[in-house]
């Protein structure tokens, strides 16, 4: 048989009928919902008397709405002041309840952002197909499980069919080599690499991350980058199957029992690229050239090097890129040629399901140690990404550091990365922030939004303004080595 | 869902690239349970100048004059002409319902991003792809000319101008004929149970650990 990627290996497994004229019948192993892009599905099925295909393939908790306050969290859904936004969670619990699917509510310790969640239940396996009606699902690939976001009625789809009509992507390499220095991460890649080729640069692709960078990061570190794939336009990220992501899923809850354990793990070895195998477009950086990123714009592709400076629009490419360039720096507040780590802050956020899992809140944890949040930030928070994620830093006395540093630790949920729920930006309120974009109005009506490493937003907090953490003076230990 | 019948559709330019789903829709108006309704909160941040709440009455809310959808000029626009990657960020379908709330049947674009694409054609919405410099020129013209319609004719591929020009896209020809006839595509893939049952089978034999309840 030819060489194939993991992409075209993960294809294959799933596709039930290809049709002639280009699309595709592809089987879905696991399917995640939350309260959002769910409701309307749910109705659908109702509406037509149907019932889902298979229960077991349905993970189901609320994370876009829920408050995160402890006064408001303790009161279970009826302490989401705002009616609208307890209807929909509760809405959720009615139809998992009545169409019988697995969920994690509100006040469940298992409960958390579903893209967390899946991962830390051992919910995604490498070889899944992974969906669920939110564009950050691109995470799960960080297991070798193909996984992407659908939109609504993509999600009645799956829920009535277990398949979702597809076609098949196009494969990209991003390859990165070489040694990170210290105090940049997973973040810092990602977002040097959406610099690179752009919000639109992996449209119609599904992107495999390679190279001994990628190979050397933890599997927290591997769905950070997975899961802002789809900020670099692709729907789908991957990363191949090593020891790293068979070693996180031992003894998860929702992984293969012992008796299945070894057949498991044999299959997965496969779960990588042949040599030889074919990419349509392949892309190179070398990770000792990776410094700590600052977004100073309106989209995650508006990219700079914290040692850098706001960009001047006079030389983009094309009069559409210097217009929105302009737009950008006129929403944000900031001119070109401004120094990066001038820019003051007023919020700092550390959440997300980019960055809130256990290795992202060590590693600010170590930079907040033994400080104070700057005069200038209102507010710094730390939103743990699950329950367990929470449990676990507070095990480790994570959430004394950040509370004697003067931040809020928080209960678990999206957070002010959308500001669905009561956490939000103020209009004209900067904020540096560990989530996964940067649109206008994004973290609330008029709010700027600076995307960085927790590292990096920890120090901003510190500081008040940006910094760079390769820099700044705080024990580093060996992120590596603690994550492993 | 609905049929996708041609049409002689006004056209509204939205000069912008890289319009986001948030931007579309923004995120307070997700909270409802509903699929229809979000007309009135479409580019709610540029066409307002007040911040919007989920169910208020938005006819008493500042208009933005500069917000091209509030030029009367191009009031009932059935066709958006629009920048490179439209649609991109979330995978929200509250974007592609809004556009369909407000009144749009076709978004012209040189590129869109890929949920986005999906989720639109699921609601009837036909998204045309086309060259940077054949959508410079209908910007051009649209903005040059007050009335100004596009004859969109998704059976034979073509838009043609006020002028008689000829236009002609690609569409792959399943999702053109999901939108020709207004298919539910549940019920075409249901037909194929029995294909979807045998690759379950054989898909549990090899990987009984992705099954739960084996």
């Amino acid at each position: 048989m030819a060489s194939q990627t993991l992409y075209d290996k993960l294809w294959a497994q799933h596709l039930v009928t290809q049709r002639d004229d280009g699309s595709a019948l592809i089987y879905i192993d696991r399917h995640l919902l939350h309260e959002v892009t769910s409701p309307q599905a749910f109705e659908g099925l109702r509406l037509a008397g149907r019932k889902p295909w298979r229960r077991d393939a349905n993970l189901a908790t609320p994370d876009h709405n829920v408050p995160t306050t402890l006064k408001e969290r303790s009161a279970g859904n009826a302490g989401i002041l705002d009616d609208v936004s307890r209807i929909q969670v509760e809405t959720l619990d009615a139809n998992c309840e009545s169409f019988d699917i697995e969920e994690f509510r509100i006040n469940d310790e298992r409960q958390g952002i579903v893209h967390v969640v899946g991962p830390e239940q051992g919910a995604t396996l490498p070889g899944m197909t992974v969906v669920c009606g939110d564009s950050h699902t691109a995470t799960h690939g960080a297991f070798a499980a193909l996984s992407h976001g659908i939109g609504t009625s993509e999600v009645e789809h799956v829920l009535a069919t277990q398949c979702l009509i597809a076609q098949k992507m196009k494969n990209m390499q991003v390859r990165v080599e070489g040694k990170l220095g210290l105090g940049v991460t997973a973040k810092d890649i990602v977002l040097a690499i959406i610099g690179r080729i752009g919000t639109a640069g992996g449209t119609g692709y599904a992107i495999e991350f390679a190279g001994s960078a990628i190979r050397e990061l933890s599997m927290e570190g591997r769905m950070t980058i997975c899961n802002m794939a789809i900020e670099a336009g692709a729907r789908v990220g991957l990363v191949a199957v090593d020891d790293h992501t068979i070693d996180y899923l031992k003894g998860r809850p929702y992984a293969p029992s012992t008796e299945q354990w070894s057949a498991a793990v044999e299959a997965w070895r496969d779960l990588v690229s042949d040599d030889g195998a074919h990419f349509d477009k392949i892309v190179e950086l070398d990770a000792a050239e990776i410094e700590p990123q600052v977004t100073w714009g309106t989209s995650p592709e508006m990219v700079v090097n914290v040692s850098a400076e706001v960009p001047d629009p006079a030389g983009a490419a094309d009069e559409t890129v210097t217009q929105g360039m302009t737009r950008a720096l006129e929403y944000m507040g900031l001119s070109a040629g401004q120094k990066i780590t001038d820019i003051q802050l007023d919020k700092v956020f550390i959440g997300s399901c980019t960055n809130s899992r256990i290795e992202d809140l060590r590693e600010a944890a170590k930079v907040a140690k033994g400080r104070k949040v700057a005069d200038n930030i209102q507010l710094a928070m730390v939103v743990p990404g699950s329950g367990l994620v929470k449990r676990l830093a507070e095990a480790e006395g994570l959430d004394k550091i950040f509370v004697e540093a003067g931040f809020e630790w928080r209960e678990p949920g999206c957070s002010m990365c959308l500001a669905m729920n009561a956490d939000k930006l103020g209009a004209g309120e900067r904020c540096a922030s560990t989530s996964n974009r940067n649109f206008e109005g994004r973290q609330g009506y008029g709010g700027r939004t600076h995307l960085v490493s927790p590292a990096m937003a920890a120090a901003a907090a510190i500081e008040g303004h940006f910094v760079d953490v390769r820099e700044y003076d705080y024990d580093r230990g060996n992120a590596r080595e603690m994550s492993a | 869902m609905k049929k996708f019948e041609r049409l002689q559709g006004l056209v509204a330019p939205l000069d912008r690239a890289n319009v986001d789903t948030d931007l579309i829709i923004p995120k307070q108006f997700l909270k409802s349970i509903k699929r229809t309704g979000f007309g009135p909160n479409l580019f709610d941040e540029l066409r307002y100048l007040d911040e919007g709440y989920p169910g208020q009455d938005a006819s008493s809310r500042p208009l933005n004059p500069d917000f091209v959808l509030n030029q009367s000029r191009y009031r009932g626009a059935q066709v958006l002409l629009a920048r490179r990657n439209f649609g991109c960020g979330s995978s929200r379908e509250h974007a592609p319902w809004a556009l369909d709330d407000f009144g749009f049947r076709a978004v012209i674009a040189p590129s869109f991003a890929d949920i986005f694409y999906n989720n639109s054609f699921k609601n009837g919405i036909l998204l045309i792809t086309l060259d940077e410099e054949t959508v410079e020129r209908l910007f051009q013209e649209t903005e040059a000319s007050e009335g100004y319609r596009l004859d969109v004719d998704l059976e034979r591929q073509q838009l043609t101008t006020p002028g008689g020009e000829t236009i002609t896209f690609e569409v792959d020809p399943f999702r053109k004929h999901c939108l020709l006839e207004g298919l539910d595509d549940i019920g075409l893939t249901l037909e194929q149970s029995g294909a979807i049952h045998d690759f379950e089978r054989r898909h549990r034999a090899a990987r009984p650990w992705l099954f739960r309840d084996a």
